[in-house]
């Protein structure tokens, strides 16, 4: 098309109101930057939204507790002989239901276990199920729900009806149910099991959210520019809707470990000789007069673990979404 | 690529004249209205457009007035093709694009582009102004001389802004600020027709003169065609050419604009104009009519028969209810202008012999007043 000369000299015809405006608005931004001692950014590259929320989780005491309790839990459970030297699954019956001893801080289990060794490499499992199914569930959710969402119509009411018929199926009774006639002693069919039982609650919330951020005029304007679904999706709807999918996703997966624990507890998840805190509280259990130790320490770290990760999702709400609050 | 964007009407500007760039016959628009248990089915239609015929030439400014909800931004982004029109026609230089297709309206797309009215939501937040006004270059694919990046920059100067400020976020600027941003998305392309909805309504009235001057001045260096929409008479008057008066999805009254301001021929045009609010310097008698309607505009889910103006007309007859009034050029009236009325008004805003008040409350609280005098 035939390019059109500007002239950036002529292009305001009132002089000095564009300068007096540029002037108002380089005091507001000074303003909301106090010079701090943190190396603040250049003055040119302002905070993104992203950033303002890390800004604030930065400052959240919330948010640093849970985070470096999920930091220790990642760290034992890539390499837990950093902190427990002997192996989970070396006992000896003549140890059992005995208490803490030196080099055993936490005692003996019913089958003579160290249930130290046990419980630190407990934790494998249940950071491997949690954020694995919570990495399935969110992309099947969001990729599902976000879809739904942004083109409505027939494949929208299909995708919800099945959401419902989800929502409908008990997850214990489920559990047992299915994961009872697989014989698989790994972590594999109980993350299955629960991104199949998981997406529909993170696609409903994906699809609203989408629902909300294609309104927004700015999604107008894109369109009105031609540009394709994918650009729409990619660059506008999926920045602008994903606080949501996180937040949520991130409390679920504090549900996840737990759930993981339940289903080795009712002995349909993970089985001996498979390490895991569910299966540790399920042998414990009949022994809570004689050895409460062996319950309580698997007990303790699952509590803390789940607690660690619902207090992360909640600051992550806090900062990225305060009107969810 | 850029080649395949100029469209041939606008090579010959002999023919530009003569055939305007925008042209829209019996544009309609329903949305329908789903009910009923247990099955959904269509129980009714919000009639938002109504056949609606617009002319739009090149280089020409028209403004769309009327209340809120009687269809003006519909019909905007019908022609921007936000919306798919239930009927009717939209013809740009000479192309049917009233249902072509993303890829057959890909080369138009650039030259037809729209402002909107809230400046908050109409940028998105999550990117920087440069990514912001370089996106229309991009899904377009066209790469100016000099980059794209040094053409954000005249963009941002060219509407006021400063070019440093390339890097900053929406929500670090003003109301008027953003919208100036949006101005600049709208002239990334050197579109040929801007559909500007209600663009200075959301923003401050010191404001207001000012995106309203920078339009204008667009409008003037760069020859785009512009159709205004707003309901602020004033603003309309001070930037459009011609005018269209709607209506409850109808187009009552177009014309120039001094035929619409001085010489009205529609009873609603008259409403309308004698409702905006005008300081009277010294104690001269005011010498305008004055009309006060009664009531609300009608549902567009069941508007009324025959002329849509007619519940709350005080001209309105029997006639008015079973023949709905075409839209043609009247007795007295000037070349172009056309009016939807069977009972039309003189064509003056003079101040009646006596004022026309509908709304029985107003009525007698304006007597009671009379009377005290």
């Amino acid at each position: 098309m035939p390019e059109q000369p500007y002239e950036p000299e002529r292009a305001i015809a009132g002089t000095g109101m564009g300068g007096q405006m540029d002037l108002g608005a380089s005091e507001a931004v000074t303003l909301e930057k106090p010079p701090g001692p943190d190396g603040a950014a250049p003055e040119d590259k302002p905070r993104s939204l992203w950033s303002d929320a890390w800004h604030d989780l930065r400052r959240n005491p919330v948010f640093l507790v849970s985070a470096l309790v999920i930091l220790f839990l990642v760290v034992i459970s890539l390499w837990p002989s950093l902190i427990a030297s002997g192996s989970p699954l070396k006992c000896d019956l003549a140890k059992a239901q005995e208490g803490s001893q030196p080099g055993h801080p936490f005692g003996f289990d019913g089958q003579g276990c160290d249930v130290y060794t046990r419980t630190v490499y407990g934790a494998r499992t249940s950071v491997a199920v949690g954020v694995l199914a919570t990495l399935g569930v969110a992309l099947l959710g969001s990729v599902f729900g976000g879809l739904a969402g942004y083109f409505g119509g027939a494949g929208d009411a299909v995708l919800s009806r099945i959401t419902d018929v989800f929502f409908a199926i008990p997850v214990v009774l489920g559990g047992l149910v299915l994961l009872s006639v697989i014989t698989s002693n790994t972590v594999w069919p109980v993350i299955g099991f629960i991104v199949l039982l998981g997406w529909p609650q993170i696609s409903r919330i994906a699809r609203g959210s989408v629902i909300t951020a294609k309104q927004n005029d700015y999604v107008q304007a894109a369109r009105a520019l031609g540009a394709s679904h994918t650009r729409l999706l990619l660059r506008h709807i999926a920045p602008n809707a994903i606080a949501p999918v996180i937040v949520v996703a991130t409390i679920a997966l504090g549900t996840y470990i737990s759930l993981e624990a339940t289903l080795s507890f009712l002995g349909v998840g993970l089985k001996p000789p498979s390490v895991s805190w569910g299966i540790d509280i399920s042998a414990a259990s009949p022994y809570i007069r004689n050895a409460p130790h062996a319950l309580l320490w698997p007990s303790g770290a699952l509590a803390i673990t789940v607690l660690a990760f619902i207090m992360l999702g909640d600051a992550v709400r806090d900062a990225l979404d305060p009107k969810l609050r | 690529m850029s080649d395949n964007l100029t469209l041939p009407a606008q090579q010959s500007p002999a023919g530009a004249s003569a055939e305007p760039l925008l042209t829209v016959e019996g544009l309609t628009k329903h949305f329908p209205i789903y009910g009923g248990f247990p099955i959904k089915r269509k129980v009714g239609a919000v009639q938002a457009v109504d056949k609606v015929d617009l002319t739009v030439g090149a280089g020409e400014s028209v403004g769309l007035v009327g209340e809120s909800g009687c269809g003006k931004s519909t019909t905007g982004r019908l022609i921007t093709r936000l919306l798919e029109p239930t009927g009717g026609k939209i013809t740009y230089a000479g192309h049917d694009i009233t249902h072509a297709s993303r890829r057959e309206l890909a080369p138009i797309r650039s030259e037809i582009q729209m402002i909107f009215q809230d400046p908050y939501s109409s940028l998105n937040p999550r990117q920087t102004v440069g990514t912001i006004i370089r996106s229309p270059m991009e899904v377009n694919g066209i790469e100016p001389a000099g980059g794209r990046e040094k053409r954000v920059r005249e963009l941002l100067e060219l509407v006021g802004l400063n070019p440093e400020h390339y890097n900053r976020f929406p929500h670090e600027f003003s109301g008027g600020q953003r919208q100036r941003i949006g101005v600049a998305r709208a002239l990334a392309l050197q579109p040929k027709l801007i559909v500007a909805d209600e663009p200075v309504s959301a923003l401050d009235v010191s404001i207001q003169a000012q995106v309203v001057n920078l339009l204008q001045k667009v409008q003037q260096e760069m020859g785009i065609a512009f159709l205004f929409i707003a309901h602020d008479l004033a603003v309309v008057r001070h930037f459009s050419q011609r005018v269209a008066v709607m209506y409850l999805g109808k187009v009552v009254e177009v014309g120039d604009r001094d035929s619409i301001y001085n010489r009205p021929r529609h009873p609603y045009t008259h409403a309308l104009l004698s409702a905006v609010p005008e300081v009277a310097v010294d104690d001269e008698p005011e010498d305008r009519e004055r009309i006060r309607l009664a009531g609300d505009v009608p549902s567009p889910i069941m508007p009324p028969s025959g002329c849509r103006f007619r519940t709350r007309c005080w001209k309105a007859q029997d006639k008015c209810a079973t023949e709905e009034p075409p839209l043609v050029r009247l007795s007295d009236s000037r070349e172009g202008h056309l009016t939807a009325c069977h009972f039309p008004e003189e064509p003056t805003t003079e101040a009646r012999d006596e004022d026309i008040v509908l709304d029985p409350g107003l009525k007698a609280l304006e007597d009671e007043n009379a009377g005290t005098d």
